[in-house]
């Protein structure tokens, strides 16, 4: 459908407003939300996706297309429900205790809300307790953890090691720059990416989403 | 009492050199530096290893390691002088007590060394900054303060000689502004929030080195320009971009001087030369021999003016020849060979141009490290009036160096990078000219992420 395909372009353009009245203009039209969703908004992340991944866009444009996705999103999210579309998932991401980077995993969260996914983001400093905490409470389909350092790396591990023994056998997936996939199977993690882009693929891949 | 500097203590570029600054340091045992020759700056730290109280005896033996490696290999290596920098992990700057404690292994060795081969050196300490725990970031009050200043106060007490940080005010607007590449909230973090914390945080480590004798090294831009070098390295940001905000960082790191810092600048801080034209103090740089640590297309342009060279970090592993430490400490002596002996016989210069030409016109990067662009980034911040209006200038003339090298074709621009040149030269042209509209004009954006009374705003 052409006004899908002209809904991907303007999002992977950043052209917010455009996108919001197009998406508006859409739902007015009678075009089933998880249509808009699936064939204009999700497939223009993916080609945003895609550019950053062959380093065809800088980060600003990449946010800038995820702005525009988020402002959809927000028109479209009561008519999800409605219909009772379901999420593709919560993912539940924080930085471990001892490290108070952030940038890398808040590029990770902006992708995967840019995939469709809801997001938690406990932050950083993230004690393995408050983990299982929040597993509890908001039951997500992933956990994402974030290290910087190589001596904070290693509180991945009973972080991973707190989660099972609470009962927990939610997906973890690591990430970081001195992580990985030696180190991730060595803790025990169910994946590791070493950058946002493949950070959405490997969710995806976990929880069993055709990319 | 603040200095202000009006005027450049380096005007012209024969004189922007390395090994050589206007206002030598003596510090540590015997060490002179900026007085004609350029020393060795080695910076290690643990491997991959649990640090936590129940281990402290293992960290502690990797630092005792690291200083016979320095007592040996210094000789070894025949070293004209050494420092040596301590970078606490966040951990050693919660317990103060930890920190302090290397540094005074550390220091003793050095001593050893001085005594047993009468080679100079001396030991920088770096406490870690770890007021941004909370978010958003309370600066000036809280434990987190506590235990840097504490941390410098032990580590003063336990035999540092050079002290310095890599402050974070101003970082949690930064970092936002950056990755949304908007101008507007990187000079609002540059040049209005890291500028007051640089003054509360420095007035405090410099009274502290004053009282016990010490020498207030330097800051770093790391969180900011070094953050932006690494997404351009990675393909995540435009390298002009990083280049206008290395330009812009200068004058938040120039702060500590203000505040009375005399060098040696922190190695990290590659708007280093831009501090030794306006200050005359001696920097610390590192590049090509640093890509243990980190990669950046400036690894022989941020040779030219360095008083130290350094290797940035390196983990204490083993490599097939010895300590990862003693290989990179290997790898600096005879990089620093080479500039003490262009120094002698009077090719400095020559080989000062090589190290330039050689990086130039590959990177915005470099290209705003020339000395060429150091004199004129440092002279647009001489002649402001305050730290925004500074750092305006020093982005707006960074700006003027790259347009002018890409039409003369002295500089690699593709269209990407030449599209976001316009973009930020347009932002830049559109900023307020009075600070306080700057302030409410950003409190409005980024007002949710700081805490104004951080900022004494």
């Amino acid at each position: 459908m052409q006004e899908l395909d002209n809904l991907a372009l303007l999002l992977e353009q950043g052209q917010m407003q455009s996108v919001t009245t197009l998406t508006q203009q859409l739902l007015d039209a009678g075009i089933p939300p998880q249509v808009i969703l699936n064939e204009g908004l999700i497939a223009g992340m993916a080609v945003v996706g895609k550019k950053m991944r062959d380093g065809e866009m800088y980060l600003p444009e990449v946010l800038q297309a995820a702005g525009a996705m988020q402002a959809a999103l927000k028109l479209l999210k009561p008519h999800l429900l409605r219909d009772g579309v379901p999420s593709r998932g919560t993912v539940l991401i924080g930085t471990v205790k001892g490290d108070m980077h952030d940038i890398g995993k808040n590029l990770v969260a902006t992708m995967l809300q840019g995939a469709g996914f809801d997001i938690i983001d406990l932050g950083v400093n993230v004690s393995p307790e408050k983990f299982v905490q929040a597993v509890e409470a908001h039951k997500p389909a992933i956990v994402g953890l974030s290290a910087m350092l190589t001596t904070t790396m290693l509180t991945m591990k009973p972080t991973i090691e707190a989660l099972r023994a609470a009962g927990s056998d939610v997906k973890v997936i690591v990430g970081g720059a001195p992580v990985n996939q030696n180190f991730a199977d060595q803790i025990g993690a169910d994946g590791f990416a070493r950058d946002a882009v493949l950070a959405v693929e490997r969710v995806k891949q976990l929880i069993d989403i055709v990319p | 009492m603040h200095h202000s500097f009006k005027t450049l203590a380096v005007s012209e570029t024969p004189q922007l050199l390395f090994g050589r600054s206007l206002k030598p340091v003596s510090c540590g045992f015997g060490l002179t530096l900026g007085n004609g020759e350029v020393f060795p700056e080695l910076n290690f730290t643990l491997p991959t290893m649990v640090l936590d109280a129940r281990n402290l005896s293992a960290v502690f033996a990797h630092y005792e390691e690291i200083g016979l490696m320095l007592e040996r290999a210094a000789a070894r290596l025949k070293l004209p002088g050494l420092v040596a920098e301590f970078e606490l992990l966040p951990p050693m700057t919660e317990h103060p007590a930890w920190g302090a404690e290397i540094t005074r292994i550390l220091s003793q060795h050095l001593q050893k060394l001085h005594a047993e081969c009468g080679i100079p050196c001396a030991l920088r300490v770096t406490p870690t900054d770890i007021r941004d725990v909370t978010k958003p970031p309370e600066l000036r009050s809280g434990i987190p303060l506590e235990r840097v200043l504490q941390s410098f106060e032990q580590c003063a007490s336990s035999g540092a000689h050079i002290m310095s940080i890599e402050s974070v005010g101003g970082k949690e607007v930064h970092d936002e502004a950056l990755l949304y590449g908007d101008i507007d909230g990187i000079i609002f973090a540059l040049g209005v929030l890291a500028p007051r914390d640089m003054v509360f945080l420095w007035d405090r480590i410099v009274a502290i080195c004053r009282r016990d004798g010490l020498v207030a090294g330097g800051d770093s831009a790391c969180g900011f320009a070094n953050t932006a070098m690494q997404l351009s390295a990675q393909g995540m940001l435009p390298e002009v971009l990083s280049a206008v905000v290395r330009a812009a960082s200068a004058v938040r790191s120039l702060v500590a001087f203000e505040c009375g810092a005399v060098g040696p600048s922190k190695d990290c801080a590659y708007e280093g030369p831009v501090i030794k034209a306006v200050t005359g103090a001696p920097i610390s740089m590192e590049g090509k021999s640093a890509s243990c640590a980190h990669f950046s297309p400036v690894g022989n342009i941020a040779a030219a003016m360095c008083d130290l060279w350094s290797n940035e970090s390196v983990q204490n592993v083993r490599l097939l020849s010895g300590s990862a430490p003693e290989a990179y400490l290997e790898l600096l002596a005879y990089d620093c060979r080479l500039f003490n002996v262009a120094l002698k016989l009077g090719s400095a210069s020559h080989y000062q141009q090589l190290l330039v030409n050689s990086d130039a016109h590959l990177s915005p990067q470099a290209y705003v490290l020339t000395p060429i662009s150091t004199i004129r980034i440092a002279k647009a911040i001489v002649g402001q009036s305050n730290h925004y209006l500074m750092t305006l200038a020093a982005a707006r003339e960074a700006v003027v160096l790259l347009e002018s090298a890409a039409k003369a074709k002295e500089l690699d621009l593709n269209s990407r990078e030449a599209d976001w040149l316009i973009r930020i030269a347009e932002s830049l042209g559109a900023l307020p000219s009075e600070e306080g509209q700057m302030i409410a004009l950003m409190d409005e954006r980024y007002g949710h992420l700081y805490d104004r009374g951080s900022y004494g705003l």
